[in-house]
């Protein structure tokens, strides 16, 4: 019961601030976001760009896509993102035991943010299209690529978030890893909320 | 059920269920042009900086990181804003 104990003399309060500025897990993984984050700003610019020289191709081609997976793989992403965070705010309150399942299940949003992908590639592979067929799915496919690579890199992050977790590694005393990990997993979601509307909606 | 809107990270979850449902629903109903644009854009920035305050945490983090990926966002939208202007020219 000593973590009942702990709870009942430090309250939780899951989502409020600290009293001092805290950056959130390592100041090594922050720089490796803003890498990514600018990498992945000049993909959205070099789309964005290449569209307004080809729009008529660009408004053709959108209409192949699958909006509905679209739309589907982004409230995935959003509740994977969302159980990652519940994983945390349990290793604050000292809940060690709360920390792996939350982990897994945002892992399983992973997995089926990818099956979902794997379905789309599959009826486009299908018919024939490649990243020669034109300008739009040579964006279309190489920028949702680059992003399921990214998925699948966060996944092998929470996997081993998950192990070290199931050992007790996180909670009250050290949440830093976690936090880490959960930033990383949460840039994935950034970045498909800005690539559904792009590549998939406007037009 | 009210409890759990007193969780910030819960209120983002919620909100970003729903901003995806309109993204999803202007694109059902065939939106295009300025508007549209302008609506999805500002969308996905409320959505992008709910993940970068609520989930990522970053509402109490030192003012520079908040700038740096809140900045990352402004920049992205507005060449991506740009980038539609010149195509609708």
């Amino acid at each position: 019961m000593q973590t009942m104990n702990t709870a009942a003399i430090s309250p939780p309060q899951p989502g409020t601030a600290p009293t001092s500025p805290h950056l959130p897990g390592d100041l090594a993984i922050w720089f490796f976001i803003l890498a990514e984050l600018l990498a992945f700003a000049v993909f959205f610019s070099a789309y964005a760009f290449a569209r307004a020289s080809h729009v008529e191709e660009f408004n053709l081609y959108q209409q192949t896509l699958d909006r509905n997976l679209g739309a589907l793989n982004t409230l995935l992403l959003i509740t994977g993102s969302w159980f990652v965070v519940r994983a945390v705010q349990a290793a604050h309150r000292d809940d060690i035991k709360a920390v792996p399942p939350n982990i897994l299940l945002g892992w399983l949003c992973g997995g089926g943010f990818l099956v979902v992908k794997v379905i789309e590639y599959a009826e486009k592979f299908g018919a024939g299209i490649s990243l020669s067929t034109n300008t739009f799915y040579m964006f279309y496919i190489s920028l949702t690529f680059f992003h399921f690579m990214h998925v699948i890199l966060g996944m092998v992050i929470l996997t081993v978030l998950w192990f070290q977790a199931k050992n007790g590694a996180y909670g009250g005393h050290n949440a830093h890893g976690l936090e880490s990990g959960a930033a990383y997993w949460h840039m994935v979601d950034l970045l498909w909320i800005v690539l559904f509307p792009l590549v998939y909606v406007m037009r | 059920m009210l409890a759990a809107l007193r969780n910030s990270a819960h209120r983002a979850w919620l909100v970003l269920m729903i901003a995806t449902g309109i993204t999803w629903y202007l694109g059902e109903v065939g939106a295009a042009g300025t508007w549209a644009i302008v609506a999805m854009l500002a969308i996905a920035f409320v959505k992008g900086r709910l993940v970068i305050l609520d989930f990522m945490e970053l509402r109490a983090a030192p003012k520079m990181w908040r700038v740096l990926l809140e900045g990352w966002l402004i920049v992205v939208s507005s060449l991506i804003l740009l980038a539609y202007w010149i195509s609708l020219k």
